[in-house]
């Protein structure tokens, strides 16, 4: 043990050396991502990269639904397709233990990246492993949270205005709770707007990846939802399924039944842009990544969109996404792949990095005093991130949040069972793999 | 000397008489070993090999995890597995509905082509193009018309019902989405059957149904009495096709429904799939692989000999 823990020093020291002084003129690293908006954003900021240091860029995008798959297999045959990679914040735990993924301690301290530059919550869910520790695995790549948008050109025509006061005594205004969302939402369900009819709300549905479980989670957090007992980690029972976890799930479902467009059994992230970019609903749950894009859409961008936090309810909290960037141990460009990363940790990268669409994470963008005023949802986004919560990051996370979609889609969707009976079975299911795992 | 003979007295002899000192019986097993090679190394090794993981807490995406035999708790888990029992509930409605429904299809429309009428042949070539996609490209498609809000299906239902387009979801609806995969499934491989169904119909000679016109049998009593008992050995060997085929269906339902909505239409090669490479309990997963061939093993071993009593009588 004692002598493999020299020789990853020794590696790690190369690595570093190799880092500082990367004479990698003509040389091509690739860097593996989903595909989707800030990825087209990523390879035009990285063409600084390759202007600055003479290493080519290559990128292999997959799109979301595959993404976790295609990548996971990829590490785990220990494939050299990708030298860097910005994988999502629940694979650290895995990815840090099956040793997929670079230590990076010892190359941040000679490089003199600090990472109380970033915006803490991000360190916590994207860089370190065991959770908090101070041990990273990744340089925070790009924030993101659960937002919602909604249409606010319908919110502001003074007729709904005026109906919507008379039914709910209140103006017709992005909501604050997820009480006032349903009844946004079921004000707009099945109404006629410019000859058509329009729907309340488009939320993840999705079964087959971690769609349901995201949309599921920004109402079971705002009700308060701790996993495991902070006193006694993995002791679930009474916290998953707890009064205000079963209330919050009863409330989601609610919502699904009320107020989405028929069909929208299994919607993710695609299938609520397409409803919102059609015009079909009023509000969209989203990630604040798919946001610059909207705001810019021909048909309904610009004054017709607005954007607003995940609402509260008992606490306020969203759902976090976002990745952060990592070098993969199998990879024979490490030395170039450090040096990205070291370049990529530089706030004028960063803040050019924000300026194209992509959600940088470091105080020198975030509290920029003109930060919220630099993007319509930039506000919001900042709030979010003050207040997000992950789904369990540990080596067995694949396995956790398939069992979550099951229980959450059967109940929610399938109309099977009561939502208690759904988060009691979901218990059962975790304390299983993590009894198997050895936690408890 | 004739140009044969000439021929063979300047061939040379020597590689004749080294295969002459082989037996026929070494020159066949040559023959026959890169195909017993092939076999052993793609078939018979996984086989074995998935059995010995199916005692194992192997997972593929750990494998700095010691190994460690777990006995028989993996089979214990899944046989005692609400969940499981749950898809293979699934699986055999799915099964039985699809086999029945393609059955009396598949004969009928095999019957009817066999009438030769006029441009009969055609027609059998227009049946036979559904099962000549790729089954991708089928559900791929069927989901575009089965969308509730612009899908063919749900305006073909509405203009002959009346009922609103956007009114039901084939794909999203407990009771209509296993259907649905029932009727995809039905659109595609019955004219497989019908093809088999074919072959067993034209193989009855004429004469026998000439004895019956002799006789004054009437078209019904052919039918019960020489068209169906004749074909009986056909139609069975398409239902075990199916039903093997049905059996470990995964392609259609999981681009169709991915087992939704909730588990509703989670057949269990689609159970088995997450968790070999979703969960990537690949020791769990092998059991139940192994689970699975048994079953189909065992109940087709029973059909093929119920099958071959039928064949004898």
């Amino acid at each position: 043990m004692k002598t493999l823990t020299i020789a990853a020093g020794a590696l790690a020291t190369s690595l570093v050396c190799g880092a500082g002084a990367a004479h990698a003129q003509g040389k091509t690293i690739t860097l593996c991502w989903a595909a989707w908006d800030p990825a087209n954003a990523l390879v035009e900021l990285s063409k600084d990269f390759t202007a600055k240091a003479g290493v080519n860029m290559k990128f292999e995008f997959v799109p979301w639904p595959n993404f976790a798959d295609r990548m996971l297999n990829e590490l785990n045959s220990k494939g050299k397709l990708c030298d860097l990679i910005i994988g999502d914040s629940q694979w650290i735990g895995g990815s840090a233990e099956n040793k997929h993924y670079v230590k990076l301690n010892d190359f941040f301290a000679k490089e003199g990246i600090k990472m109380d530059d970033f915006l803490p919550a991000t360190v916590y869910a994207y860089s370190t492993w065991p959770k908090g520790s101070p041990n990273y695995y990744a340089l925070p790549a790009m924030g993101d949270a659960l937002g919602w948008t909604y249409r606010k050109d319908w919110f502001s025509r003074p007729e709904l205005q005026a109906e919507f006061k008379q039914k709910y005594n209140r103006d017709l205004a992005p909501p604050k709770t997820w009480t006032e969302l349903k009844q946004v939402a079921e004000f707009f369900q099945n109404r006629q707007i410019d000859g058509k009819t329009v729907y309340g709300a488009a939320i993840f549905t999705e079964r087959g990846s971690e769609g349901i479980t995201m949309g599921a989670t920004a109402a079971l957090y705002a009700w308060g939802l701790q996993y495991d007992d902070p006193k006694k980690p993995y002791a679930m029972a009474g916290f998953t399924n707890s009064k205000d976890a079963v209330e919050a799930l009863e409330f989601y479902k609610s919502l699904y039944k009320c107020c989405t467009p028929p069909g929208y059994t299994n919607a993710y992230m695609q299938e609520g842009l397409d409803a919102f970019k059609s015009g079909q609903v009023a509000m969209q749950m989203n990630w604040f990544a798919f946001f610059p894009g909207l705001s810019k859409d021909e048909k309904v961008g610009g004054d017709k969109i607005g954007f607003f936090v995940n609402p509260a309810q008992k606490v306020e909290a969203s759902t976090l996404g976002g990745q952060g960037i990592s070098v993969v141990s199998y990879s024979p460009n490490q030395a170039e792949a450090l040096a990205y990363i070291k370049w990529f940790a530089q706030p004028d990268v960063q803040k050019k990095w924000w300026s194209l669409g992509g959600y940088a994470v470091h105080k020198a963008v975030v509290e920029d005093p003109n930060f919220t005023k630099s993007a319509p949802f930039a506000a919001d986004f900042l709030k979010a991130m003050g207040g997000v919560k992950d789904f369990w990051q540990e080596p067995a996370y694949a396995q956790l949040l398939l069992d979550m979609q099951k229980r959450v889609h059967d109940y929610v969707v399938a109309d099977k069972g009561t939502a208690k009976e759904a988060l009691d079975l979901l218990v059962k299911d975790w304390q299983k793999t993590f009894t198997e795992e050895g936690k408890i | 000397m004739r140009f044969a003979e000439k021929v063979a007295t300047v061939t040379p002899a020597a590689p004749a008489r080294r295969v002459r000192s082989l037996s026929d019986r070494t020159i066949a097993w040559l023959f026959i070993a890169p195909t017993i090679v092939l076999l052993l190394a793609i078939n018979v090794f996984p086989l074995i090999w998935t059995v010995r993981l199916s005692f194992t807490n192997y997972r593929a995406n750990r494998m700095n995890v010691p190994l460690r035999d777990v006995g028989l708790q993996h089979y214990n888990d899944i046989l005692t597995s609400p969940d499981v029992w749950a898809a293979m509930q699934v699986t055999a409605r799915f099964v039985i509905a699809t086999i029945l429904i393609q059955t009396v299809l598949g004969f009928a429309l095999a019957w009817l082509v066999d009438k030769k009428f006029r441009g009969h042949g055609l027609w059998t070539t227009v049946i036979l193009l559904p099962m000549m996609l790729s089954p991708a490209v089928v559900g791929n498609f069927w989901t575009f018309l089965y969308q509730p809000q612009i899908g063919l299906f749900n305006y073909v239902v509405s203009f002959f019902t009346g009922i609103p387009p956007s009114s039901f979801q084939m794909l999203g609806d407990l009771t209509l989405s296993p259907w649905a995969i029932v009727l995809v499934d039905t659109w595609m491989w019955t004219p497989y059957v019908m093809l088999i169904c074919l072959a067993g119909l034209r193989s009855i000679p004429d004469y026998i149904y000439e004895a019956a016109e002799v006789d004054r049998a009437s078209k019904w009593r052919q039918f019960w009495t020489i068209t169906l008992p004749m074909a009986a050995p056909f139609i069975m060997l398409a239902v075990l096709f199916r039903a093997i085929e049905n059996f470990k269906m995964f392609d259609m339902v999981n681009l169709l429904t991915g087992g939704g909505p909730g588990s509703t239409t989670e057949v269990a090669s689609i159970t088995l799939k997450r968790e070999a490479f979703e969960k990537w309990r690949t020791g769990y997963s092998s059991a139940f692989a192994i689970i699975l061939f048994v079953t189909v093993f065992g109940l087709a071993n029973i059909y093929v000999k119920a099958l071959n009593r039928l064949k004898q009588r």
